[in-house]
């Protein structure tokens, strides 16, 4: 039987998100949990800034000061930007190619527990002794020397996190090979599955990297390996480049999912079609394909020569032409076009200014002899958060505006979606423009106090000023959550009356099975061509029959529960008894719910063809 | 390079820039005034790659401008439909070819900067005739050898100027960074190897910024990372010379003040397991645990970021956890009276070699 009807307590709704194995629900649990660690990730920021907004501060210690700066970086990358993402491709890509969810729901399910358990874990350390505090590029000599538990927990916390995201990586990439719509070519996907596409590939060869990197330095620190001591053969360089081929990648990983999303948006709201599409997917998979060769870039002061250090900074300035033809096919796209400035076009527009500055202090960076100045100054801290900010959060504020209708069936306010752009937009450029010059004037970053009389007391009260107005917008974005969710208005299925790829056919929100019937894809843009010929729906490609659903299932959270209390003993194996038996406990809880898994036959459910029937003649009335 | 500059296009435009940008930062500190030949070349770079991206910022932004107002939809349109275009292979080739232009303008002198740099051949030749120093890098202090004259200092490094100066790089504890912005882009001291670069610094330009660089350590390495500071006296070659034989021929000589001789013997006592007060230390790099104090007195700073005197050296040596956290110091010695605060300043502002 069906879900669809019935009324629900508040332990019942608990218990549904639990064991849920819908991609649209596993794609609310990654909003809210993202939501969470951006927020606390924002809030680590403002102590940074509040720190440095004049010399000689003594807001927070030089020590605590550290584990903030780690665990800002470390929660906005892993723990924010990527479970938001996830939540915009679970939310969106099977709707866009006409699927009635990924391939492996389980494995979804999987994924997201992985990542909050693996969160959740990480900051802990908080409380047990103290946070990492050797940045989130960990690099092995100062990870090794830290006294603490923290990055104990930085390494376990992340190896499950980690876990979850290539789970749900590969479960992308079969989903968008597999489960495409009759008609749904590969050239005929949405540019955003076309960008969930690559960056699960991206995700598929970025993450083991990481997961050798984090198990050497597990096996340092826990269990008494040497793999990164020179004194017993060792080498701390090693680490460098496993994080650092892991590391770059992860940084196409975040944006090529906000190129995606701000494809999608130009074309809505410029009522045309992306421009130059294949050039744009082109573009997309070169990225993707660069992304490999230039991790060393991050590298240049180490010491590897100058020829690795000539072909890298070559290598990483090509990537500036893909990127490049990106922003002319955007700027195309609304050339011409009938633009309507809605909150996500806002953010999608100031994006393009936002992110060429980022993009060019990209270049800048990527010439080697230029980059021994601005390596590990306050120049690189303004050109990635320009990058990661201009670009990613941005890509994820327009996105969260885009969808949430689709998400929650209710539009977000206009008028203070606008507030929390401006807010936002101003006080980003206040806060790292001046940065650039900053680390130029001879500024190193991680600094956790700067002397007075070296000439930068006024960028950094600036770069402070601003981080408060990008508080305050993040503040009315939440405010504007509450309020709609409490008295915003139900919407149908394509709110923005312009929408044109399939999520924007089905009602809002999307029902459990997302289509009562397949759909038959004639094009680019599929729902656009169905409006354009007058037709109010979609053409089906199948006949109306009963729909074969998963069934929801605990397991997965059982299985990341265990791995999450394993750590836990393991981490603490070497000072206390209990240690030991803890993890091997956690170990086995894991692995019978594997074992259950494996044995019991579930054939999941079917809803009832007239249950189907009356369900949609309800989401077509509302 | 500098000619090839000067036929380029760009030329007004990396002069004004280089006007504007003159303006920023202090002149023993900031990248934007470059104090010697490989400052000089990074800056160049920096000047060419910036024209180019704000040439390029610009043609964006001109359109951008252009199509966020022109094509806004207005009153009256809600119901048009613009021509839905698939794309323009012309144009799109334009935007290939010409950022592929301006990155190989770019490529060219980066590759070549990035090889010059390396140039470290003189200071690996067997009868070298450079000046070569052995950077040592600790946890928030910087030792500089000068295997060449068997001499050794801290905190504050003494170059000549005009001529290139060799760097053999390292850390001893954890990864660290060398780098003097005003003369040059860093490179790292690593745990597992020697580095190897060079710097210069202009004798003219060395003069104008006081002869006193600001040194710092560009990798995170602990709670005082921040506090990592060095200073780079940069003296004319003459000067460097006499400075070197003082150091060769420095002699602890005998005080006669009853306070300076109580502060020796506290010293003797407490310090000395760690600090050397000659410039000539046989010892092995391992068993150099603290800085070499043998010209304390003729520093710039007290533990490389306090002013000079007394009152900052007694609250250094009351509490060096309180100055720079973490710092390994703290708690090797015995807590000191006022009075041994008192005589054992008086002894150590007494190390000069001048």
């Amino acid at each position: 039987m069906s879900t669809l009807a019935r009324k629900q307590g508040v332990g019942a709704v608990i218990w549904d998100y639990l064991t849920t194995v819908d991609h649209k629900k596993i794609a609310i649990l990654y909003l809210i949990a993202g939501g969470f660690f951006f927020l606390l990730g924002g809030l680590e920021a403002m102590i940074i800034r509040i720190q440095l907004a004049v010399p000689n501060n003594d807001f927070i210690s030089a020590g605590f000061y550290n584990e903030v700066l780690t665990m800002h970086g470390t929660t906005m990358i892993f723990l924010a930007a990527m479970p938001l993402v996830f939540a915009m491709m679970n939310a969106v890509v099977p709707i866009q190619i006409g699927a009635r969810d990924v391939a492996f729901p389980f494995l979804n399910s999987l994924g997201f527990w992985l990542f909050f358990f693996g969160g959740v874990f990480l900051n802990l350390s908080w409380f047990l002794g103290g946070a990492p505090d050797a940045g989130w590029t960990s690099y092995a000599s100062l990870s090794l020397a830290s006294p603490t538990h923290g990055i104990d927990f930085y390494v376990l916390g992340l190896q499950i996190s980690g876990l979850g995201t290539l789970i749900g990586g590969i479960n992308f990439l079969v989903t968008i090979i597999n489960m495409r719509a009759p008609g749904m070519t590969y050239m005929r996907m949405p540019m955003f599955t076309w960008a969930t596409f690559v960056t699960s590939a991206l995700i598929l060869f970025a993450f083991p990297p990481l997961t050798v990197a984090l198990i050497f330095m597990m096996m340092d620190r826990l269990f008494g390996g040497n793999f990164f001591d020179p004194a017993l053969g060792g080498n701390t360089i090693i680490w460098e480049h496993l994080f650092w081929i892991f590391g770059h990648p992860e940084v196409y990983i975040l944006v090529l999912p906000a190129f995606g999303i701000f494809s999608e948006i130009f074309a809505t709201f410029s009522r045309k079609r992306l421009f130059g599409y294949s050039s744009m997917v082109f573009a997309t998979v070169l990225i993707g394909f660069l992304g490999f060769m230039v991790w060393a870039h991050h590298m240049f002061t180490v010491g590897l020569g100058p020829i690795a250090n000539a072909i890298f900074a070559v290598a990483t300035m090509a990537i500036a032409v893909p990127t490049g033809i990106k922003i002319f096919n955007w700027l195309l796209t609304m050339w011409g076009g009938s633009i309507r400035f809605t909150t996500p076009m806002m953010y999608a527009v100031a994006f393009i200014p936002s992110f060429v500055i980022g993009g060019v202090t990209g270049v800048m960076n990527a010439a080697a002899a230029a980059d021994y100045q601005y390596h590990d100054s306050y120049f690189v801290v303004a050109h990635f958060h320009y990058v990661i900010v201009g670009g990613v959060v941005f890509a994820l504020l327009a996105g969260a505006h885009y969808w949430w209708p689709k998400m929650f069936g209710k539009m977000l306010d206009e008028k203070l979606g606008k507030v929390t752009f401006w807010l936002f937009f101003i006080g980003f450029h206040l806060t790292f423009f001046i940065q650039h010059f900053l680390g130029l004037m001879g500024m190193p970053r991680r600094v956790f106090t700067f002397l007075p009389g070296q000439g930068l007391e006024t960028g950094n009260l600036i770069s402070t000023i601003g981080a408060f107005f990008m508080a305050a917008g993040t503040i009315v974005l939440l405010a504007n959550v509450v309020i709609t969710t409490v008295k915003g208005k139900r919407v149908g299925n394509d709110p923005w009356e312009d929408g044109r790829t399939l999520e924007w056919a089905v009602s809002s929100p999307a029902p459990e099975y997302n289509f009562a019937q397949t759909p038959l894809v004639r094009g680019l843009d599929a729902y656009w061509i169905e409006k354009m010929e007058g037709k109010k729906g979609l053409t089906p490609a199948e006949p109306l029959g009963d729909i074969h659903m998963p069934n929801p299932t605990i397991l997965p959270f059982v299985m990341s529960l265990g791995l999450f209390i394993s750590a836990l003993g393991f981490l603490f194996h070497n000072d206390y008894g209990w240690g030991l038996p803890v993890g091997i406990i956690g170990l086995l809880i894991t692995l019978v719910a594997m074992f259950f898994r494996s044995i019991i036959d579930d054939h999941g459910f079917h809803i009832p063809k007239e249950e189907v029937m009356e369900a949609e003649k309800k989401g077509a009335g509302a | 390079m500098k000619k090839w500059l000067r036929n380029w296009r760009l030329v007004s435009l990396i002069s004004a820039m280089a006007l504007l940008l003159a303006g920023c930062g202090k002149p023993f500190l900031s990248t934007l005034q470059p104090a010697g030949e490989v400052a000089d070349m990074q800056y160049d770079l920096m000047l060419l790659s910036t024209a180019i991206m704000v040439i390029v910022i610009a043609v964006v932004t001109i359109i951008f401008l252009y199509v966020v107002t022109r094509f806004r939809r207005r009153k009256g349109e809600e119901n048009k439909i613009p021509k839905q275009v698939e794309g323009s292979h012309t144009l799109e080739i334009i935007w290939t070819v010409i950022p592929i232009i301006l990155l190989i303008i770019l490529a060219v002198p980066t590759v070549l900067y990035t090889f010059k740099l390396a140039d470290v051949k003189p200071m690996n030749k067997k009868e070298r005739d450079v000046v070569v120093v052995n950077v040592r890098a600790n946890l928030y202090w910087w030792e500089f050898e000068y295997p060449d004259y068997g001499i050794i200092t801290s905190q504050d490094l003494v170059v000549p100027t005009d001529e290139r100066v060799y760097f053999n790089l390292k850390a001893s504890d954890v990864k660290h960074s060398f780098w003097i912005p005003a003369a040059g882009g860093k490179m790292d001291t690593n745990t597992d190897n020697t580095n190897q670069f060079f710097l210069t610094f202009d004798e003219k330009r060395a003069e104008e910024a006081g002869r006193l660089f600001y040194g710092k350590c560009a990798e995170l390495c602990g709670p005082s990372h921040a506090l990592m500071d060095f200073k780079v006296k940069a003296i004319p070659r003459a000067e460097f010379d006499q400075w070197v034989e003082k150091m060769k021929n420095a002699k602890p000589v005998a005080s006669t003040d009853p306070v300076v001789q109580r502060g020796e013997e506290i010293f003797n006592k407490s310090c000395i397991g760690c600090h050397a007060v000659t410039p000539i230390d046989g010892r092995p790099e391992q068993a150099r645990i603290a800085p070499n104090l043998a010209d304390f007195a003729d520093r710039s700073r007290i533990a490389g970021i306090l002013e000079h005197n007394e009152e900052n050296l007694k609250a250094w040596l009351k509490d060096p956890e309180k100055i720079k956290p973490g710092n390994k110091m703290t708690d090797t010695y015995p807590a000191l009276s006022d009075e041994e605060l008192e005589a054992l300043t008086k002894y150590l502002m007494t190390l000069s070699v001048e």
